[in-house]
């Protein structure tokens, strides 16, 4: 242990707990293509791409946000909202569906951004809060239930259409994280979040304009919730109120996975979506698993093998960290 | 800007009235507004003042008080946690499964049902030991450390139950939840002397100052010789046996155990319950006290709302606005 | 002249922190800025940078008359400073920190490519030559300074400011920060050296402007300022004030309670070797930064010795943490009573019983009629002004505070009692109470080691006193000959001197 930890010392550890991820899901992946039949089969690798979609959207956010060492719990009751008011509005017109459910998002967000950075209240509480009123008015507009969508404004194909072969919910995460990219990669703002994230006191003295990064980055993550929310009502023809329970559990935990760092000042889009993918190809290798009948892994495993690998990453991490100080 | 911080030279003595109003706030909020949703309900709700309507309210706030005293003390030190849900489902997994003989086989009912107290109770510390654990010993911060067991807390109960409701009648068992002594629900009489005991530990004895110590100044407190470990590791010990006992009075209540519902949301109502109640989430105060309280206004808030015909939903967001603003007024309050 | 302040005055909430204080740097100069803690050095600087707002006075920058409100105004109006903890966002890359919020971009995107090639640039003025895309974090102190300093230049600053620059720098590196400096002053930029180390000062300053008491009390070209005028200056002199209570001078020698031989952690504490004899007051002095408290920390457990044995009469010790310490009867008066000693929040009963509090408990129960009898004596014993022993400690006065600190120890029936600055931030009347108090405990047995950077203190109540300098004991002078200027003398570490 204590060798294999050391070799990941030697070099730049937030890399290679990055290339960690990367190696781990191609191992997962030629894992479930030697042991399961169908496991590459095209319907499987669309209809994993689709259902996860939404997750790795949300990842997205969340893995702004910790960057900037701070959390949102908020995700899962942002998406839910967002998917009643998506519903409700489907049927005036597919595009108001989702610019409406996506705005439902960017107004938690900017709730979060504002008792955050002007109320001065800690993230994990703040969002905590916004999570059970984002819930809250999520029931009340879909009255307690479950709220169909229209069929016929279109709006269903946003989530359930093909587009070049692949699902457009893929196209749509794929586009976000292109674009998230480009935004931590390329652009001043991305450096500035990462930098707020390693000292905020430090990037005020090098004049950064603190409060309105971290605006910034719980508006991105309200709002990249409100689209999976948007898809998720699209693909199952409805607004769930009650849908987007631990959520935002597995966003922290495939950001973590992912090789960001809790404590913020580090991270990388692309290894946050190897660790989304990680974390959904368990319950799918799960799926498959039990589909062979030799053994039976109830769905209940996968909290906690997600719990399992968040620990293992948060244990190694803490090391890391410990490391780092001392030297 | 946030980040400069000038050592704000305030001529001292003249206290702003707006902070003069958030002191106020912050010491007498609590009360004024559990006097406040008694006084509404008295004149707008019916059958308000009935001794049924004290039995509902009573036994539905005992669980939130229960793991809101366990809740106090680790924020006391600075911490938090998340995992107390969790630990419910898990104690309210395994007493069902032990004196309905799926561990071993029942010979005695009676060393059974003790079992079916102690087993789930002793377990759900364990967990919370491990918590301390891994705040201690690795550093992590708590919210991350406990969000471990949130997370595969509930898959853990949820596999050992298969996910499937256990519906059982016993008793000498739910007599945590349903029996009576002295004509008070027992898991009143047990939510109060947790509460009292949580109270004196903390005013009397010498690990409970020693919390205290721990989150007002943990530097000084080391320099002390206060074993400040043992101490992390002691209150998330008591949160998670408490959110055991928790665990089973919620189980015992419905005379099922469903892993997927049991303890759900718990943290949240135990984290408001705090804050509403005055102790300050950054740590060096725990005021029972005043915990009692908000669990009470916070059960209140709820009960009025149904009892008005505001759906359940509503509550939800008049929860989430009292965390905002109770956090909010002993912070502000706080810095002076 | 490129900045002339003067007659700056800074008052908060009525307390004079500078009166009248000024400085004045040429371009192209090494200004050293030293002086005591509480001088004013640091509020001066923070009114130059626009941390604070000035009371009085004027201040002139590259001819103009100046006014920053805020510390970008200052940074625009090219004046940098590198604060002692280096602020640069450690997990950022070296070219990211040069450039943060200036950065060079191309159609919008950051130029990375750019960015290199300037940061290369830029360090190459340094003779530095390395991986700018690494971390800061992987680098060592004193390349992170030079990054620090090389983001100040590419924001064309004419002035850089130095807060203890070499406080955490091994020799070589302090080497290398020398020579980036004078690379800085032969392109015309001024620094201003806040430091303490005398050695280093003479090294690389040209003028000197020592500042005491809120006020400028010397500017002198470093050539014409003695080391021993200069460590002068920076203390001052109160002398007679204690007087009264000197020991005796010809006390015997007692035995040796705590030794510490050869002790030494990390590059504060090198090689630390005193004795604390029984019912003796031994001093610790030495300039700021010598490693006084470091070693405090290190006997008590505080901080892990790395080198060299601590011995409690004559027997090996290792203390892993404070509770070990205390266990053997030692205990500590911190320098900075805020952060390492008082728990603001609770009462004068509760902060002085807090170390006693495991022998103070029966069956877990805090034993309150011996904790108020404990209390109710030390408030009179040590004359504690409170409403009563409920009130908050954060309400008391710094003497106040720091007698009930002296009393938490005291109630442990200590040994050895270390006290770290023990009248800093204390009114006149209360300092002299405080050392009555410590003369008094010796004179009952207790063993002090007192820390203290007024000589005046030293000199009116030890025994003996050890001086360290840059880490190292470098001598220890026993009663006899103790005199103010010997004590400047090994200070200034011109001439050691030994016991015996």
């Amino acid at each position: 242990m204590q060798t294999i930890l050391r070799l990941f010392l030697v070099k730049n550890a937030g890399d290679l707990a990055r290339l960690g991820v990367i190696l781990a899901l191609a191992g997962l992946i030629l894992f479930g293509a030697l042991r399961y039949d169908n496991f590459l089969s095209p319907y499987n690798i669309l209809s994993f791409l689709r259902y996860n979609s939404m997750f790795a959207l949300i990842a997205l956010g969340m893995a702004f946000v910790i960057m900037t060492g701070g959390i949102d719990l908020s995700v899962g009751g942002t998406a839910a909202m967002a998917s009643v008011v998506a519903a409700l509005l489907s049927p005036y017109h597919w595009a108001a569906g989702l610019v409406c459910g996506m705005a439902a998002g960017l107004a938690v967000g900017a709730l979060n951004g504002f008792i955050i950075t002007r109320m001065r209240i800690q993230p994990f509480i703040a969002t905590l809060a916004t999570m059970l009123a984002a819930y809250g008015t999520g029931l009340l507009l879909a009255d307690n239930q479950s709220v169909s969508v229209s069929y016929d404004s279109g709006f269903t194909v946003i989530g359930q259409d093909d587009f070049l072969g692949f699902p457009i919910p893929a196209w749509i995460a794929l586009a976000a994280y292109v674009l998230g990219w480009l935004v931590l990669e390329k652009l001043p703002i991305g450096r500035h979040i990462l930098a707020i994230g390693d000292g905020e006191a430090t990037a005020g003295l090098m004049g950064l304009k603190v409060e309105r990064a971290l605006a910034g980055v719980y508006l991105a993550s309200g709002t990249l919730a409100g689209l999976a929310g948007v898809t998720l009502a699209s693909q199952f023809g409805a607004g769930q109120p009650t849908e987007g329970v631990g959520w935002e559990l597995f966003a922290i935990a495939s950001v973590v996975v992912g090789g960001t760092l809790l404590s913020g000042g580090s991270g990388s889009i692309g290894a946050t979506l190897a660790g989304a993918l990680l974390l959904a190809m368990v319950f799918n290798i799960l799926n498959f698993e039990n589909g062979l009948g030799w053994i039976s892994l109830s769905a209940y495993w996968q909290s906690v093998i997600r719990g399992s690998f968040l620990l293992v990453v948060v244990v190694l991490q803490a090391k890391l960290m410990a490391r780092h100080r001392s030297t | 800007m946030t980040t400069i911080e000038t050592p704000a030279p305030q001529p001292s003595g003249a206290l702003s009235s707006g902070n003069r109003l958030l002191t106020l706030a912050s010491r007498y909020g609590t009360f004024v507004a559990f006097l406040a949703l008694i006084l509404f309900n008295v004149a707008v709700t019916p059958n308000f003042l009935s001794l049924q309507t004290l039995n509902v309210n009573l036994t539905q706030v005992a669980t939130i008080v229960i793991v809101a005293t366990g809740m106090t003390l680790v924020i006391a030190t600075g911490g938090i946690d998340l995992s107390v849900g969790s630990l419910m489902a898990i104690a309210g997994a395994l007493a069902p499964m032990i004196f309905m003989g799926q561990f071993f086989p029942v010979e005695s009912m009676a060393l059974a049902v003790a079992l079916a107290f102690l087993l789930p109770v002793v377990v759900a510390a364990l967990f919370g030991l491990f918590n301390g654990f891994l705040v201690t010993r690795f550093s992590i911060q708590p919210i991350i450390a406990t969000l471990v067991l949130f997370i595969a807390g509930r898959g853990i109960a949820q596999v050992m139950t298969n996910g499937n409701l256990q519906v059982f009648k016993n008793e000498g068992f739910q007599f945590i939840a349903l029996g009576r002594i002295a004509g008070i629900p027992a898991q009143v009489v047990l939510m109060i002397v947790i509460g009292a005991a949580a109270w004196a530990m903390i005013r009397y004895t010498v690990i409970g100052r020693q919390i205290i110590a721990v989150g007002g100044n943990e530097k000084a407190a080391h320099l002390t010789g206060i074993p400040v470990k043992r101490v992390k590791l002691f209150v998330y010990m008591i949160s998670g046996a408490l959110a055991g006992v928790a665990g089973l009075i919620v189980v015992a209540r419905n005379s099922a155990s469903d892993a997927n519902l049991v303890g759900l949301g718990m943290e949240l109502d135990a984290i408001a319950a705090v804050a509403v109640g005055g102790t300050l989430l950054s740590g060096g105060r725990a005021n029972i006290v005043g915990t009692v309280l908000g669990a009470f206004v916070i059960q209140l808030v709820r009960y009025t709302l149904l009892a008005n015909g505001v759906p359940d939903a509503a509550a939800l967001i008049v929860k989430a606005g009292l965390i905002v603003t109770a956090v909010f007024i002993q912070q502000r309050a706080g810095r002076h | 002249m490129l900045l002339s302040m003067q007659g700056i005055s800074k008052a908060f909430a009525g307390v004079p922190a500078l009166k009248t204080a000024s400085l004045d740097v040429e371009a192209a100069e090494v200004m050293a800025l030293v002086g005591q803690n509480g001088a004013g050095k640091s509020t001066l600087i923070k009114i130059l940078t626009g941390v604070y707002r000035r009371d009085e006075g004027s201040i002139t920058f590259d001819g103009r008359d100046v006014d920053f409100s805020m510390p970008a105004m200052a940074q625009a109006a090219g004046i940098a400073t590198i604060y002692q903890e280096i602020n640069l966002a450690p997990q950022r890359s070296v070219a990211e920190n040069i450039y943060l919020s200036r950065e060079p971009k191309r159609f919008g995107m950051i130029d990375h490519g750019a960015m290199r090639r300037g940061a290369e640039a830029v360090l190459k003025t340094f003779n530095l030559t390395i991986d700018v895309d690494r971390p800061v974090a992987h680098f060592d102190a004193a390349t992170r300074q030079m990054v620090a300093i090389a983001r100040a230049v590419t924001q064309n600053a004419r002035l850089v400011i130095m807060d203890e620059p070499t406080s955490s720098l091994d020799e070589r590196e302090v080497a290398i920060l020398f020579e980036t400096i004078r690379t800085l002053k032969r392109s015309g930029v001024a620094v201003i050296f806040i430091g303490h180390r005398l050695d280093e000062l003479y090294e690389i300053c040209d003028r000197v402007t020592i500042m005491r008491d809120g006020q400028t009390v010397a500017k002198s070209p470093m050539a014409d300022m003695p080391k021993m005028a200069l460590v002068r200056h920076m203390l001052g002199k109160e002398l007679a004030a204690f007087q009264a209570m000197a020991p005796e001078a010809d006390a015997p020698m007692r035995p040796v309670r705590l030794e510490l031989d050869k002790a030494g952690a990390g590059v504060r504490v090198r090689d630390v070797s005193l004795a604390v004899r029984e019912g003796e007051i031994s001093g610790l002095a030495g300039l700021l930064g010598s490693g006084r408290t470091e070693t405090a920390r290190l006997i008590f457990g505080a901080d892990r010795m790395e080198r060299g044995a601590i011995r409690m009469q004559g027997q090996d010790r290792s203390f892993r943490e404070p509770a070990d310490a205390i266990a053997d009867g030692i205990g500590l008066v911190s320098e900075d009573r805020k952060i390492d000693g008082i728990v603001p929040d609770m009462s004068i009963r509760e902060n002085m019983t807090l170390a006693l509090l495991p022998k103070l408990k029966k069956a877990g129960i805090v034993d309150r009629a011996r904790q108020d009898e404990i209390v109710t004596r030390y408030i009179r014993a040590l004359g504690v002004k409170c409403a009563s022993p409920d009130q908050p400690i954060k309400e008391l006065s710094g003497g106040n505070q720091q007698k009930v600190l002296l009393a938490r120890w005291l109630a442990t029936d200590p040994r050895v009692l270390i006290v770290d600055e023990p009248t800093r931030g204390i009114d006149i009347g209360a300092k002299s109470e405080i050392l009555k108090l410590l003369r008094n405990l010796a004179d009952e047995g207790l063993s002090v080691l007192m820390i203290s950077s007024e000589l005046e203190e030293l000199l009116a109540a030890a025994d003996r006193v050890t001086v360290l300098s840059d880490g190292m004991s470098v001598a220890t002078l026993p009663r006899k000959d103790l005199s103010e200027t010997a004590l400047l003398a090994a200070m200034a570490h011109q001439e050691a001197h030994q016991e015996e």
